[in-house]
C-alpha cells in the first residue's frame, strides 16, 4: 500500500468525525435543554478529538509535515474526503439526533475493527473511539426511540429525518480501491463488510422507535472523491475562518 | 439538595409547573465500596435519560463508578421548622455518644 494511499485512507476516518463534530458544535448554547446542550458538545468534544488523532497520523503517514491543524484548516472543501452525510446542516434536532444514530453505529463497528489494524497507532486510537461511540449510540439511540414513540409532531420529525437522510447512509459502506488495497495492508477494514450488521443494529433503534426505513432509493455519494455539497464550503468558511486570518497563531 | 416541593414541581400531583422536565437527584459512588453522595439534580424525560444527563453533567472525568438517578419527587425532606427539635442530639442523653469506648490499635478511625 502506497504512503498517498494509507493518508487518503486516514483523511477520510478523519474528516467524517471532525466535519460531524463541528456540526454538533453548532448547537452549543441552542440545545433544547441544558443537559442535552452539554450532551451533544461533549459528543462533538469526543469527535473531534478523535479527528486531531487521525488527522495527526494522517500527516505522519503523508510525510509532507502536515499536523492536524494544516489539515483541519488550509484544506479546500475539495480535498475534504467525508461522507456526504455528515457535512448536511444540522436541521432540527431530530434531524441531528437520526444522523448521529446513522454516523455513530457505523463508527462503533468500523472503529471496533480498527482495533485490529496492523498500525498500532491506528489500533490505539480505534480502541479509545470504540468506548466514546458505544455511548454516543446509547445516548442517540435513546433519543431516536423517545422521538419516534413520543407525540405526533416528535413523530412526524424523526421520520422525515430518516426519509431525508437515509439516501446519504449508502455511501458509509461504499468502498472503492483505497478502502480495499487499506483491508488487503492490514492497515484500515473494507466498509462494505460491516453493511448489514449497520442495518440490523439501526432497523432495530427504529423499529422500536416507530419509525420505517424508506424504500429503497439511490444512494448518493461523492464525499470521498471531493465532490461535496454546497454546504461543506460554506461550514468549513467559518471553521477557517480565524486560522487562515493569524496564520501561525498559538493560544 | 434541593427540595422535592421547589418551582419546578407541583407538589400535589406532580406535575410539571412549567415546560421542565421532571427533576431527578444524582448521586455518585465515588470508588468502589464507597457510599453514593449527592452530587446535583438534572432534567429527563425518564431514567434512562436522566443516567445519561447525569454522566454527562457530573460523571464525564472519572468522578465515578456507579451513578444513582432518584425522581426528586420522590424525595421526602425535612422542613426547616424540624431544625430544633428533630435533629437536637439530646447532649443530656451521654449513652448515644460513644465517647466511652477507646478504639483499639490498628482499627482505621474515619
Amino acid at each position: 500500500m502506497s504512503d498517498s494511499s494509507s493518508f487518503q485512507y486516514l483523511l477520510r476516518l478523519g474528516d467524517d468525525r471532525l466535519v460531524l463534530g463541528h456540526r454538533l458544535s453548532e448547537w452549543c448554547g441552542h440545545g433544547p435543554i441544558l443537559e442535552e446542550d452539554i450532551a451533544l458538545a461533549n459528543i462533538a468534544l469526543d469527535l473531534i478529538g478523535e479527528a486531531a488523532l487521525l488527522l495527526k497520523l494522517a500527516g505522519q503517514l503523508e510525510g509532507k509535515g502536515r499536523n492536524e491543524d494544516a489539515l483541519s484548516f488550509f484544506r479546500d472543501s475539495i480535498d475534504y474526503r467525508n461522507a456526504l452525510l455528515v457535512e448536511l446542516p444540522i436541521g432540527d434536532f431530530a434531524f441531528t439526533i437520526v444522523r448521529q444514530l446513522f454516523f455513530s453505529t457505523f463508527s462503533l463497528l468500523q472503529m471496533g475493527a480498527l482495533e485490529r489494524s496492523s498500525n498500532g497507532d491506528l489500533a490505539g486510537i480505534a480502541s479509545k473511539a470504540v468506548k466514546e461511540a458505544r455511548y454516543h449510540v446509547r445516548h442517540s439511540a435513546q433519543w431516536v426511540v423517545t422521538l419516534g414513540d413520543g407525540t405526533e409532531e416528535s413523530h412526524a420529525r424523526a421520520q422525515r429525518a430518516v426519509d431525508d437522510l437515509w439516501r446519504y447512509t449508502g455511501e458509509l459502506f461504499m468502498a472503492d480501491a483505497i478502502d480495499t488495497d487499506a483491508a488487503a495492508s492490514g492497515l484500515g477494514v473494507d466498509p462494505s463488510a460491516f453493511a448489514d450488521q449497520w442495518r440490523a443494529q439501526v432497523g432495530e433503534v427504529l423499529h422500536t422507535a416507530k419509525l420505517t426505513i424508506p424504500p429503497a432509493a439511490y444512494m448518493q455519494r461523492g464525499g470521498r472523491d471531493g465532490r461535496h455539497t454546497e454546504h461543506l464550503g460554506h461550514m468549513l468558511a467559518e471553521m477557517q475562518i480565524v486560522a487562515r486570518s493569524h496564520p501561525g497563531a498559538t493560544w | 439538595m434541593p427540595d422535592s416541593r421547589d418551582q419546578t414541581t407541583n407538589a400535589t400531583d406532580g406535575e410539571p409547573k412549567d415546560s421542565q422536565w421532571p427533576l431527578w437527584e444524582v448521586f455518585l459512588q465515588p470508588p468502589n465500596g464507597a457510599a453514593h453522595e449527592h452530587a446535583g439534580s438534572v432534567h429527563a424525560v425518564n431514567a434512562e435519560q436522566a443516567l445519561e444527563n447525569a454522566r454527562d453533567v457530573y460523571a464525564r472525568r472519572g468522578e465515578a463508578v456507579s451513578i444513582w438517578v432518584v425522581p426528586s419527587l420522590a424525595i421526602t425532606a425535612s422542613t426547616p421548622d424540624d431544625m430544633g427539635p428533630f435533629f437536637d442530639p439530646g447532649n443530656d442523653k451521654p449513652y448515644r455518644h460513644p465517647q466511652f469506648y477507646k478504639v483499639p490499635r490498628g482499627v482505621r478511625v474515619f
